[in-house]
Parts: C-alpha cells; structure tokens; sequence
C-alpha cells in the first residue's frame, strides 16, 4: 500500500496543528445539534488544541422504535416506516421491504416490474450520492455545488412525484409492483433529466474532484484500511473506497440486476477523497442503468398477480366484489402471511440494507429486525477520526454519508 | 448458492463440534444452525479462520423473544456471510430467560460490539466479556428490557381499545 501511495502521489497527511497554550485537555461537544454533523449525533471530543485525542459517541437520539412498531402493523402499513430510515433513499428501503415480503410468500414478479424497481433504485441512489457528496463539498467550503446538485436533486424528486406522489418520504410501490405504470409525462421526464443531467454533473465533477484545495482537504483524511473497514463491517461505497468490490447488486443480484452491464468503481486508500470519487462514479454508472433499463423495459404489467396482497385500483373496488374483498382485508390488515422466516438485502445508499423478518403466520411480523448499514460502521468512526483535527472530523462523518434515521431506527 | 455447500458445512460443523450442533434447518437456500449457547463463540472463531469456508463477514446480529419456549425463551441469531464462497448462514442459540448470558463475539468480529450492545439494550441479553455493555439507543436509566414480548405497545392502562382487534397482543 505504501508503495502504491508513493506511485500515486499520494503523501503521508502533514498536519500543522497547534498544541493548547497550557498543553491541556479540553473535552467538548461536537453535536448532537451542531450544523456540521447533518444530523443528531453527539461526539464528546478529547481534545488537545485542534488534535482529536479520543472521541466517545452517543446515538439514539431520534430512535422511533421501528421493530417494536412493526411488530403491530399489517405489512403494507410497515412500508411508511422504511421511509424513515435513510430517508434520502426511501424508495430503496421501500422496494426493499416490498420484496421481503414478495420472497417469504413466493410471489412472481413480472420482469417489467423488475426494471421499474431497478429505474425507481437508480435514481434513489443518485439522489443519495449527490446529497453526501455535495455536504462533502460544503464542508471543505465549496457551497457552489450543493446548490446546483439540489436543484438536480429536485428533479428526481419530481420524477418519485410523478410515480406516487410523495418526494422525500416516498412509500413507493406496493407488495408485488406499483400502482400504477410509469406516465408518459415520467417518461418525457426522466428522458429530460439523463439528457441534462451528465453535463450539470460533469461541471460539480471538475468543481470539486482536481481542485487543489478539496484535494489537501481530504486526501489522507478519515482514511480506513480494507481489513479494518470489513472488521467494523463496512458495506457499500465506503467500503468499495477502502478497495473491496463487495456489492449486494453483484453478488446476490436481486430485481434482475444480472440484466445490466455496470461497473463497480473501487477506491485505494479508503479516505474521504476515495468515498467522494467512489460515489461520483456509482452516480454515473447508476445513469447508465437507468439508460438500459429503459432501453430494454420488457412488455408486461405493472404489477405481480397476488390479489391477497396487492391492493386493487380503487375503480374496480367500486364495481367488483372481489376487489372490494381484498381492498378490504388488506386495508384492515386480515391478510396472513405464511409463517418462516427470511433474509433479503438490497444495495442501499450506504450499502447492504438488510431485512430480517420472522413470521409466525399472523397479519403481523413476529420480529422484524432493520440490518441498518450507518448503525453498524459509525461505531469505527472514532477510530477514523483520533488523531486528526477537528475540522476533518467534519469531514469524515459526511462522507460516510452517516444518516441519522438509519443510525438510530 | 447450491445445496451442496450448505450441507457440506453443516457436515463439517458436526465432524468439528461433535453434539453442539443441535438442530438444523433450511430457509430459502440459508442453513439455519442451532448451536450450544456455550459454544457458539468458538464455531463462530473458527469458521473466520478456516480456509475452506473463510466465513469472514457478520452481517446482523439480533435476538428474538419467544415467551412461551421454557428455558428457551431467547435466541441470539448471528448472521455470517462468506465473501468468497457467497455462502449465508444463519447460527442460532437459545438461552433461558431467567440466566441470559452467551459470550460475545465483538473479539471475533468488531462490528459485533454495537449490535450486541442493541440486543442488550432491547432484549437484556448479557454479552460476558463485552468492554462497553451499556444500553446504547435507549436512555441508560431504562429498567426493562423494551422489545421483550410481555410489553405491549399500547399503553396497558388504556380501556377504550381493544387490541385483541388492531394487533396481536391481547390487552393486558
């Protein structure tokens, strides 16, 4: 690795740091209401003068008992709740509930509902990425590129409006497809947005990625060695920037993945410069996705044919007495679900998002356990941070893309 | 994932650890294992370490409440996944209410140091050898252990619902 670093360019982080005057220890607070964290989390810091001599975390300070609720709730009353957890990706969480749900009862998904998920992910992940990684912007003091990425951001919450309606918390799609096929103004839509967005992308791109000061700024910042990152159960892109290609996409293809030619960026060092670069990267290989996922949409329906569990259009309640049934059981939650128990993971914003649901027959899960991938690898963050300064502790917690609704559930 | 690796390694887990594995199930391609409680930290020891299987990651840890399961009444369930081979398997050990502790495995795989501190906090299951076990979402002064059966999420006191009609639990 040294001598990859030395090939590269790379130098061994060179910190000007000033000692306290009276060489002693200050504790303070970083959080859990302080601007820079983006969220609620508190750090007590030791620190002398600028230099992080240990830092002691405390989360759960908006913990909402989501798998204590969950216990209670019909299954398609648990979907709102996934919205919750990283609610800057909540149409992954969403489809990723759906099709636990869709794996324990046996359901088949037609493909074209496969691709839709896959345009309805894409465009989730996008949004995730550009939100950590113009924050990675604005904390090295570039606050140019957050409010162009955010008007980008916009646009593909205009495109989750057309689809169902809501923007940030989502509860997009149902168990065994969507509501409703993709609108031709979705489609007028989404051709507008891979048509402008690349070149939009590609200015914050050349903003940010060989600009000299966000370079010194995060190079060598918040680095994690591969081995350590899997010790602490790294997933996703923070992962892949510490170098390993892990991805839930690739390994244990899930909504017909296996379908699309994408690659799998990789960084070197693991540092916050590597997660930045990973992530740009994810942003243009999930528009390529998208790009083929539209390209190849197969024919078919919207939707799996699982009236028990999908809930009817509201014009066939009126007239149909089946529909009017099942629009029934499932809205007062009569509809059981066969007993067993099951684990699905999908590839979130911050890797593998995991399900595991324990049914005992009832209309209710008997456990429903969240593998929430912030909660796992913040735990490494003091790690990350002891021995740097302050202002790179900043740095690092955004760039792991640490979300507050994730972390505490 | 075929068959054949999930009954190659419950194979290899019963030439290794003759009697501790208890039971055995399959789930949607996963091997679930029962192991004894006592020895669930040396199977999960040794299948990082060995070669052949290399089961290297710990995906989720959690535990899960069974009330009416004597002496059985909690199981911590592990989560382990192989990278290399692409293998899931899922351990589990019971332990009786009334003496919950099994011992942890933060030493084996870091990750498990928050997880175990969640199911502490959620279900009172004592992780022996832990450095930091401490309730880590829920505040410290909380006496009761939150996701455990007995405690209904309705406030119990309430009589103007009965939830024997939104739920599962039957009012208290």
């Amino acid at each position: 690795m040294d001598e990859l670093n030395k090939q590269l360019g790379y130098k061994e982080k060179e910190y000007m740091t000033i000692d306290s005057i009276d060489g002693e220890i200050a504790t303070i607070n970083f959080g859990p209401t302080h601007p820079a964290t983006h969220g609620i989390f508190q750090n007590i810091l030791k620190v002398n003068g600028e230099k992080i001599i240990s830092s002691e975390q405390t989360v759960g300070y908006i913990h909402r008992a989501f798998e204590k609720l969950a216990e209670r709730r019909p299954y398609n009353q648990i979907t709102p709740i996934t919205d919750r957890l990283n609610y800057c990706s909540s149409p992954i969480n969403n489809i990723g509930w759906h099709m636990t749900v869709e794996k324990l009862i046996g359901a088949e998904i037609p493909k074209r509902v496969d691709y839709m998920r896959v345009i309805v992910m894409e465009l989730a992940r996008i949004a995730d990425h550009l939100i950590c990684n113009s924050v990675v912007g604005v904390d090295t003091g570039a606050l140019t590129g957050f409010t162009y990425m955010f008007q980008e951001r916009e646009k593909i919450y205009e495109l989750y409006e057309e689809i169902c309606g809501a923007r940030l918390t989502t509860n997009i799609g149902r168990i065994g497809g969507f509501e409703r096929d993709f609108s031709p103004v979705f489609h007028s839509k989404i051709k507008k947005f891979l048509k402008e967005f690349p070149k939009i992308f590609g200015e914050f791109t050349s903003l940010l990625s060989r600009n000299r000061i966000f370079m010194d700024r995060t190079i060598g910042v918040g680095a994690i060695s591969a081995e350590r990152a899997m010790e602490y159960g790294f997933v996703g892109p923070n992962l892949r920037a510490a170098g390993v290609d892990y991805d839930v996409r690739v390994m244990n293809p899930y909504s017909s993945y296996q379908d699309f030619q994408f690659d799998i960026p990789v960084g070197i060092q693991g540092d916050t410069y590597d997660r930045f670069m990973v992530r740009q990267e994810e942003i243009r290989q999930s528009l390529s996705i998208i790009q083929q996922a539209l390209d190849a949409m197969p024919e078919g329906s919207y939707k799996a044919d699982i009236p028990e569990f999908y809930l009817p259009p509201k014009e066939e309640v009126y007239n149909n007495m089946e529909a009017l049934i099942y629009h029934f059981k499932i809205v007062m939650g009569e509809t059981n679900i066969p007993a067993g128990e099951v684990y699905f993971s999908v590839e979130g914003g911050n890797g593998e998002l995991g399900y595991y649901l324990i049914s005992d027959g009832g209309r209710s899960p008997y456990r429903l356990q969240f593998r929430r991938p912030c909660f796992i690898y913040y735990q490494a963050f003091p790690e990350m941070i002891t021995g740097q300064v302050l202002s790179d502790a900043v740095l690092t917690l955004s760039s792991l893309n640490v979300i507050a609704g994730e972390l505490d559930a | 994932m075929g068959n054949n690796k999930t009954e190659e390694i419950i194979e290899f887990l019963n030439e290794n650890f003759p009697g501790s594995i208890l039971a055995t199930e399959n789930s949607f391609g996963i091997p679930i294992i029962e192991v004894d409680s006592a020895m669930a930290h040396k199977i999960i020891k040794f299948l990082k370490d060995d070669s052949r299987f290399a089961i290297n990651f710990l995906t989720l840890l959690g535990a899960v409440h069974y009330p009416d399961q004597k002496d059985r009444e909690l199981v911590v369930v592990y989560h382990l996944h192989s990278w290399t081979q692409n293998l899931k398997i899922r351990l589990k050990a019971f332990l009786p209410i009334s003496n919950p502790v099994i011992r942890t495995v933060s030493d084996i795989h870091l990750c498990a140091n928050w997880m175990e501190r969640e199911t502490y906090d959620f279900y009172g299951v004592i992780f022996e050898g832990h450095t930091n076990l401490k309730r880590i979402l829920n505040e410290d002064s909380m006496d009761y252990f939150p996701l455990r059966k007995e405690y209904a999420l309705e406030d119990a006191t309430r009589e103007d619902k009965d939830d024997r009609f939104f739920g599962r639990f039957k009012a208290q």
